[in-house]
């Protein structure tokens, strides 16, 4: 017995030890939803050889894992942000890769009749006046930033009963919107993506505004020395190129482009 | 090696919370024999016995062998009055206290294996020892305590609640043991076991040893009117 | 309702066809657990024997101290535990932040006291029992903890059990520290987790049955080798 458990500890210690060329890339919540991820990943290992691992996490802390040096590189979309990262040093350089775009969904219903508003901040001024339940991410994602913007854009402040923010995912918060039956701002991916969808149905997009650019960063070696930036530099190589492009443009979810590319080099 | 005895007890007591269990005593064992200690219930039987072997604290007075504490804690054995019995089987009940002393496995084996034949358990060597019945569990703690070959072997009542048979088993053991020079302390409410077994009886009353006698004088003259009556069977406080 | 049995019969379907991220996504959850339970069990078993076995002034405070971490939340560990292994943080030159060996870190932080806090319990009835004769035996303090450790070994079975129990079904601790990475460190309750944000609740309820499964199976299991252990002596 005891022997068993002692040639079982060391099989598993030698397991979890030999790994490859492998590269963190903090992404966010709604690129993983997308499912993109899972078409790009085989691709970038065939064409690279890297080993891509996701840390699937909010904006806010794609961020914070890359000032720690946690990660090599962060593909992200919150472009203020992003754009202090970089000068505080944290990043070498910020490259936009591609866009998609965000979508209000709520009650079949529309109690606030949005459906039919000539623009977003028009859309989340009839939220407020109907009062109707709207369902926030209030974790400091780039949705989360994204939609406080969108209400600022609106000349609302998003308070009382009808606004919760939940502090979650956006798998979580669409959820929560479904329970309630609320209004939510979510980004396209994740919404075609969502399993739950209920009574909720998407009843506003198109607006310039609510376009959302994601950039790629590798962490910068100079503050990170651990940091494998030749393989963060080969990995934006192929993110630019014209085999991304084609994948990323004909990339598609219940028959809908999701993201369209417009890298261009800086 | 040198000798054990004689034992030599100084002004010893035992308290536990403030209550005195036994003592103060006074007593001189030598290294010849079978001593019986007797006494009425709650008397102090079991804590003489344990202040003699050594695993009770003393708060006062010393008991010091001839040889010196800690070579004597190695040449004792002691069979409770409840057993202990290791959730073991038989056979390793009775190799564990040789494994203690480092014996190389066969020969502990060999040993053990002798002496469930001794015992009366050659065919329960595989058996766990929780569930043998009262006599047996006497039986193998005593064998346990004799496998070692003690010099001296305390037993706190270890007939008690025993059948005849198991009684004259273990009291067989007891003599063989004795008639191969180990040295016997033990205590025991049956006046019948104590004329069978000892050389030498303690009859200890209230915590103290009230007479210390050769068992021939104190069996037909007993000194004192508590150890009469005691034998006669009154109740004696 | 319809939830509950397409959870079902897509558990049923995963687990015939031996779905290949399924398997791999289980035997990572063994794997971490597992090396988690040995590890854990090396310092909490001892432990707990010493405890029995031993009186010192801190004693008490020790055994107390065991049964508040016990209830220690898993998430806070995870976020300690992240803290220091963070190339931020203390032990940040390491490089094990989101790898498998640090879900094992924090696993075993999290099961040490709860097994070392059951294994306690019975050891130490285990010791009320054994005291006088081990002392009358002349045993020294490390016989005294191995023997405890052998005899007492179908509780202390137990007591591994329910760190296992604890391990395997633990979420937030491993999500913080592993970062949930496809084919890295994503297990059956990261998946899980991930699956519920999706919304895809029945393929999340497929997993939580795998891992129900997985928990009965090993319990089962375990107490199957000790029961023939013991019968085969008998």
């Amino acid at each position: 017995m005891l022997k068993w458990f002692a040639s079982a500890a060391f099989a598993l210690a030698l397991g979890s030890a030999a790994m490859a060329e492998d590269l963190k890339m903090a992404v966010t919540t709604s690129f993983h939803n997308s499912g993109l991820a899972e078409v790009l990943l085989p691709e970038i290992k065939k064409d690279t050889g890297i080993d891509l691992q996701l840390l699937v996490v909010g904006t806010g802390q794609a961020l914070r894992l890359g000032e720690a040096g946690d990660v090599d590189a962060i593909l992200v979309h919150a472009k203020a942000a992003e754009e202090k990262f970089v000068a505080a040093g944290h990043g070498t350089h910020r490259t936009e890769i591609m866009y998609n775009d965000f979508v209000i969904i709520g009650p079949k219903a529309d109690p606030a009749s949005i459906s039919g508003a000539g623009s977003a901040a028009a859309a989340l001024q009839m939220i407020e006046g109907a009062e109707a339940p709207f369902v926030s991410r209030g974790d400091d994602s780039g949705t989360h930033k994204k939609e406080l913007s969108l209400w600022k854009g609106a000349g609302v402040t998003p308070e009382g009963a009808w606004y919760k923010a939940v502090g979650a995912g956006m798998g979580s918060a669409l959820n929560t919107a479904s329970g309630m039956n609320a209004y939510i701002l979510s980004d396209r991916a994740s919404w075609l993506n969502f399993g739950n969808k209920g009574d909720l149905a998407l009843l506003y997009a198109g607006d310039p505004v609510l376009f959302n650019q994601y950039a790629y960063i590798p962490v910068n070696p100079e503050k990170h020395a651990h940091v494998k930036s030749d393989l963060a530099m080969q990995l934006e190589a192929w993110l630019v190129s014209d085999r991304a492009k084609e994948l990323i443009d004909g990339y598609r979810l219940s028959a809908e482009q999701l993201f369209t590319y417009n890298a261009k080099s800086e | 090696m040198s000798e054990l005895f004689p034992l030599t007890v100084q002004g010893a007591k035992v308290q536990r919370r403030g209550k005195v269990l036994l003592g103060p005593v006074d007593l001189t064992l030598e290294g010849q024999g079978v001593t019986v200690v007797i006494g009425p219930n709650g008397a102090g039987k079991t804590s003489l016995l344990k202040m003699l072997h050594g695993i009770v604290r003393l708060s006062a007075g010393k008991v010091t062998w001839a040889c010196g504490q800690t070579e004597a804690q190695r040449r004792q054995g002691f069979v409770f009055q409840a057993p202990v019995m290791l959730r073991r089987t038989v056979l390793e009940n009775l190799t564990y206290p040789l494994q203690l002393a480092n014996m190389a496995k066969p020969e502990a084996m060999a040993r053990a294996k002798d002496w469930t034949q001794r015992i009366g358990l050659g065919d329960a060597q595989t058996r766990q020892a929780t569930v043998l019945s009262g006599g047996e569990r006497q039986k193998l703690a005593l064998a346990r305590a004799l496998i070692r070959d003690p010099d001296v072997l305390f037993l706190d009542e270890p007939c008690a609640s025993l059948d005849g048979r198991a009684m004259r088993e273990i009291e067989e053991i007891l003599q063989a043991a004795a008639k191969s020079g180990t040295r016997i302390i033990m205590s025991t409410h049956d006046m019948g076991q104590a004329r069978r077994l000892a050389t030498e009886v303690i009859f200890i009353l209230r915590g103290k040893v009230h007479e210390f006698a050769q068992a021939g004088a104190f069996f037909n003259s007993a000194q004192t009117v508590q150890a009469r009556e005691f034998l006669n069977g009154d109740i004696v406080e | 309702m319809s939830e509950l049995w397409e959870g079902l019969t897509q558990a049923f379907w995963l687990v015939v066809t031996l779905d290949a991220d399924l398997v791999g996504i289980t035997l990572r959850s063994l794997r971490v657990t597992l090396t988690a339970l040995i590890l854990a069990s090396a310092i909490a078993l001892p432990l707990a024997a010493f405890l029995a076995v031993r009186r010192f002034r801190m004693r008490r405070l020790t055994i107390a101290v065991l049964n508040a971490l016990m209830g220690l939340p898993p998430v806070v560990v995870g976020l300690i535990v992240y803290v220091f292994l963070s190339r931020a943080g203390p032990l940040g030159v390491l490089g094990l932040l989101f790898t498998p060996t640090a879900m094992v870190i924090a696993q075993v932080i999290i099961i040490v006291p709860l097994i070392a806090s059951v294994a306690h319990q019975s050891l130490r009835e285990l010791w009320a029992e054994y005291h006088d004769l081990l002392i009358s035996m002349n045993t020294t303090q490390t016989q005294r903890i191995a023997t405890l450790l052998w005899d007492g070994r179908r509780a202390l079975l137990t007591a591994a059990l329910a760190g296992f129990g604890r391990g395997i079904g633990e979420v937030g601790a491993i999500m913080i520290v592993g970062g949930n990475i496809d084919q890295v460190t994503r297990v059956l309750t990261t998946a899980i987790a991930l699956e519920t944000g999706k919304g895809n609740f029945a393929l999340a309820l497929g997993l939580g049955f795998v891992l129900i499964a997985l928990a009965v199976a090993v319990n089962l299991a375990i107490h199957w080798l000790s029961r023939t252990e013991t019968e085969g002596r008998w």
